[in-house]
């Protein structure tokens, strides 16, 4: 692996010798960290969070940090604008804003510097507006503190910059009035209202849909280059970070492990976890081939659309006009209907994925629950095998379960904090009744090998898992009925994307191995497109289009399918086919 | 920045090995940094814990509680207590209501009589010391009583909610609106009351009053674990819903049901003091501090000791169990743990 860029000096003197001045032409850096370490006391003596982290911001430039949780991305961030928790300090390096050193600068001077200088966008929208305050106050405490004029119009022009319609008189909506989307909009706006020249925006958008996500990402793009503010964007997805910024900083265990311009950063990663991020970020290559290859199953008949693989496939699940409606309690008994899931149809083939795609609010997690028969439904019907699950009785429901399994979106608080690893795993030996006592360990010592755990896990409680470790878990858990379907709600949504790459593989293997059906409930495009072989793609209640994934994908029919593809992270670039 | 129109994943041809698509260039040279690998080292995604023995959410909270010294002060504290309440006869050889002789009414500290006499001429130590029985009997099963009665009715109340939420919540919130005191003055009026007044009939009447506080706590605990992913999952599994009420929801909603019982156990023997102090709680020849506290009330000014002994019994108790309580609460909450 060769590359001109770093050919002067050496790495290490390029890092240390050539200030970055230099390197960019007599521009003074706006932002510069140098080698910066932070520390944290806690109870169990100082912990490094951050050691060796390097980065500057140019005028006007957008740098993404991106990382997984613990990585050390958004306490680096923090440390810049002097927001560490109390038990947080700097212990070594500096902070350099605009050529001014504000590592140990007195609190009055970094009060000053905030919002006027340094804005922010924080990470959860629903959390960081104060709920008693009206929208427009919050706009005008910051201009206010910053000393700029701070009259309605003057808050109405700050919202409406933001993308907000109708701003004087959202000015005076309460922050519950607002969507998810506005709110962040509103976030924005307060963190660029002082016109400051760094923007530090933290996760800005994990938390929205994907199709708000692009919305708001684009009109930050335009405002901040509009304003000619640098931005300082922390994330973990990669595929955005490359398609949002200059350059991007990798950070792994609070080092910065990897810097450099997006385009060269994922052609030509260099260090070994780089190349681990760029391989595992969902892509186009899908794990599923790769593991039937590894099986020795016949690639071609895989590679093509299950739909194709001939007529020979009975549908394990079928679901007809299946509709669910709500009674929204209203005041003094009144309720009104609110219809979650409209007139549904589906099938599920044996051995195939099929993913429900949709924005939150769409009734894709409702439809999973009531295949899993945990809901009931207003009308329809959902066949499994022929037989029409919504009308069994006690004892029908009760073997019902063994053969379809749910797998859920947070590894916290899917497992029972009381229970050890073995009697998690159990536990559905014992409800059914299966083996006795020496015959269910045996089983248990299967499914954790299954599922690539050690066996001497099995004495251990949840919380001394990490997430990747509960999730399969919980995926041994579900498989230890033998169930022919597996029903995965935002399974893999709360990992990190490394941790994700590898349950999505191990469930691509299980299905290989066990000929699984799964139904994946997922608001994940990019993930549907390495795992699924059918998609539905649901909005507000109704299925608006379904079909094999390269249908789908390549051929979308309604304006929401390409609305939702094109907001994709990352869905503009295309990665190299092998990583070394 | 103009928006190019971007081609949806997996159209382009993926041979490509120039990246296309929108991506930002600056105007400024990047340079392209790579760590030291050895400085850097990357460890195995997702690795297995280390060889630790296994941990718990009970261990847990035991390694922790065993390094507070408010739990070691309050667990020493209350285990002297039940061995005084237990074997009294290992403390005095007086016994507390015999050979009280008037000539010793009010008398200060003899030989034999460390503590001195109360105003009928009994010995103050075995008078405090026999008390702690009653003190500790009333307060341990009233407890008992009320997380029994108490976590049934808020366990069932917070689970299947709806309209079964609404009665027993509401006839909690009847009861709770009754003061423990003014109601327990009232009830004891009834003849069966009258009749029967011992140790038993007290513990009846403070867990009448005492299970709206235990059951609102557990009905708060149920709903917030009720809704948790694992108990869906055991439903899907074929657990019946009382089956996962009990084996998972239930244990899950422990912790802070146990640290308001640990607290309630001191109020429930002031409670006991105070109602034998207005002398309607235990008859006057069961031995008990509340009872002691009351006699000894007219001669506060000529013997004030007589009033001081049983009063800093109560109070050591009492404390310690709200002592113990607090170290449970830090130990047990869900915020301090790991994850």
């Amino acid at each position: 692996m060769s590359s001109s860029i770093s050919s002067g000096g050496g790495r290490r003197a390029a890092r240390n010798d050539t200030p970055a001045r230099a390197a960019s032409g007599g521009v003074q850096p706006l932002l510069e960290l140098r080698d910066l370490a932070i520390t944290f006391s806690t109870a169990n003596g100082d912990v490094p969070a951050v050691r060796n982290a390097h980065l500057t911001v140019m005028p006007g430039e957008t740098v993404a940090i991106v990382g997984e949780s613990g990585s050390g991305k958004s306490t680096t961030a923090l440390a810049a604008i002097g927001l560490l928790p109390a038990n947080g300090r700097v212990s070594n390096g500096s902070i350099i804003f605009d050529g001014e050193d504000i590592t140990s600068a007195s609190e009055k001077r970094i009060i000053e510097l905030r919002g006027s200088s340094i804005g922010m966008v924080p990470q959860d929208p629903m959390s960081n507006l104060n709920p008693v305050w009206k929208i427009g106050f919050q706009v005008k405490e910051t201009l206010r503190a910053n000393g700029l004029p701070s009259g309605p119009q003057d808050v109405a022009k700050v919202l409406s910059e933001a993308g907000l319609p109708d701003a004087a008189s959202r000015a005076n909506q309460y922050p519950h009035e607002f969507s998810g989307g506005m709110r962040q909009r509103a976030l924005i706006a307060i963190g660029l209202s002082c016109r400051p020249r760094l923007l530090i925006a933290d996760e800005p958008t994990s938390a929205l849909d994907v199709t708000v996500q692009r919305q708001i990402l684009d009109h930050l793009d335009t405002m901040t280059e509009e304003l000619g503010t640098a931005v300082l964007l922390i994330t973990h997805d990669l595929g955005l970070a490359a398609e949002r910024a200059h350059k991007v900083i990798v950070m792994y265990k609070g080092q910065v492990v990897e810097a450099g311009p997006a385009l060269e950063l994922l052609t030509n990663p260099r260090h070994p976890y780089t190349q681990k991020l760029v391989a595992s970020a969902p892509s186009i290559a899908s794990r599923r081939i790769e593991s039937a290859k590894k099986a020795g199953v016949a690639t071609d008949d895989l590679l093509a659309p299950a739909a194709a693989r001939g007529p020979s496939l009975d549908k394990v699940i079928e679901v007809e006009d299946l509709t669910k409606v709500f009674k929204i309690r209203g005041n003094w008994g009144r309720s009104t209907d609110f219809t979650a899931v409209d007139k549904v149809s589906f099938s599920i083939a044996r051995g195939t994925t099929t993913a429900v795609v949709g924005e939150s609010g769409s009734g894709k997690s409702t439809v999973a629950k009531m295949v899993l028969g945990l809901e009931g439904a207003t009308s329809g019907s959902i066949k499994f095998d022929g037989v029409d699950i919504t009308t069994l009785g006690r004892k029908e429901m009760f073997d019902f379960r063994r053969r379809v399994q749910p797998i859920f979106q947070d590894p916290y608080g899917s497992l029972d904090p009381m229970y050890n690893i073995y009697r998690t795993i159990e536990e559905p030996l014992r409800v059914h009744g299966i083996g006795d006592a020496k015959s269910r360990e045996k089983k248990v010592r299967e499914l954790l090998d299954q599922v690539a755990l050690p066996s001497s896990m099995m004495q251990r409680f949840p919380n001394e898992l990490s997430g990747g470790q509960r999730q399969r878990v919980a995926i041994a858990r579900a498989l230890a009925l033998d169930p022919e379907v597996v029903i995965c709600d935002e399974a893999v949504s709360a990992l990190d994307v490394l941790v994700q790459a590898q349950i999505l593989n191990l469930l691509a293997d299980l299905q290989a191995d066990l000929g699984l059906s799964y139904l994946f409930i997922t608001h994940d495009l990019a993930v549907v497109r390495q795992i699924a072989d059918h998609v539905a793609v649901m909005e507000k209640g109704r299925l608006v289009e379904q079909g094999t994934t390269d249908e789908v994908f390549d051929n979308p029919r309604t304006a929401y399918t390409q609305a939702l593809l094109a907001a994709i992270p990352g869905a503009g670039l295309v990665l190299p086919p092998e990583v070394a | 920045m103009p928006e190019p129109t971007p081609s949806p994943l997996g159209t382009a041809a993926p041979t490509a090995a120039t990246p296309v698509g929108r991506t930002k260039r600056s105007s400024y040279p990047i340079e392209h940094f790579v760590a030291d690998v050895d400085e850097t080292p990357v460890r195995a995604t997702d690795s297995t814990v280390s060889d630790a023995a296994p941990r718990s959410l009970w261990g847990e909270a035991w390694r922790s509680l065993r390094k507070q010294p408010l739990f070691i002060i309050s667990a020493i504290l209350i285990l002297a207590v039940i061995f005084v309440a237990l074997f009294p006869g290992l403390f005095t050889n007086e016994p507390p209501n015999e050979n009280c002789l008037l000539e010793n009414s009010d008398g200060g500290p003899a030989p034999g009589h460390p503590l001195g006499f109360t105003v009928q001429g009994c010995d103050i130590l075995s008078r405090v010391v026999h008390g702690t029985q009653s003190s500790l009997t009333v307060g341990l099963f009233a407890t008992l009583g009320v997380v029994l009665i108490g976590g049934l009715i808020g366990a069932l109340a917070g689970f299947f909610g709806g309209w079964v939420d609404a009665v027993l919540a509401r006839i909690g919130d009847i009861f709770f609106a009754l003061p423990l005191i003014l109601g327990a003055i009232v009830v004891v009026q009834l003849p069966v009351f009258q009749q029967n007044r011992n140790v038993w009939t007290l513990v009846v009447i403070l867990v009448t009053f005492g299970w709206p506080q235990i059951a609102r706590i557990t009905r708060a605990a149920v709903i917030e674990v009720r809704n948790a992913d694992f108990v869906t999952a055991a439903r899907s599994l074929g657990v019946s819903p009382l089956g996962a009420l009990v084996k998972h929801v239930i244990p899950n909603a422990l912790a802070p049901v146990i640290v308001i019982a640990t607290i309630s156990l001191g109020t429930f023997i002031v409670a006991e003091s105070t109602l034998s102090f207005l002398g309607i709680g235990l008859p006057p020849d069961v031995m008990s501090w509340g009872n002691d506290i009351f006699s000894a009330k007219p001669s506060l000014r000529s013997n004030p000791m007589a009033i001081f002994w049983p009063g800093l019994a109560l109070s050591i108790t009492v404390l310690s169990f709200i002592m113990l309580g607090d170290a449970l609460r830090d130990a047990l909450d869900p915020k301090a743990r790991k994850r």
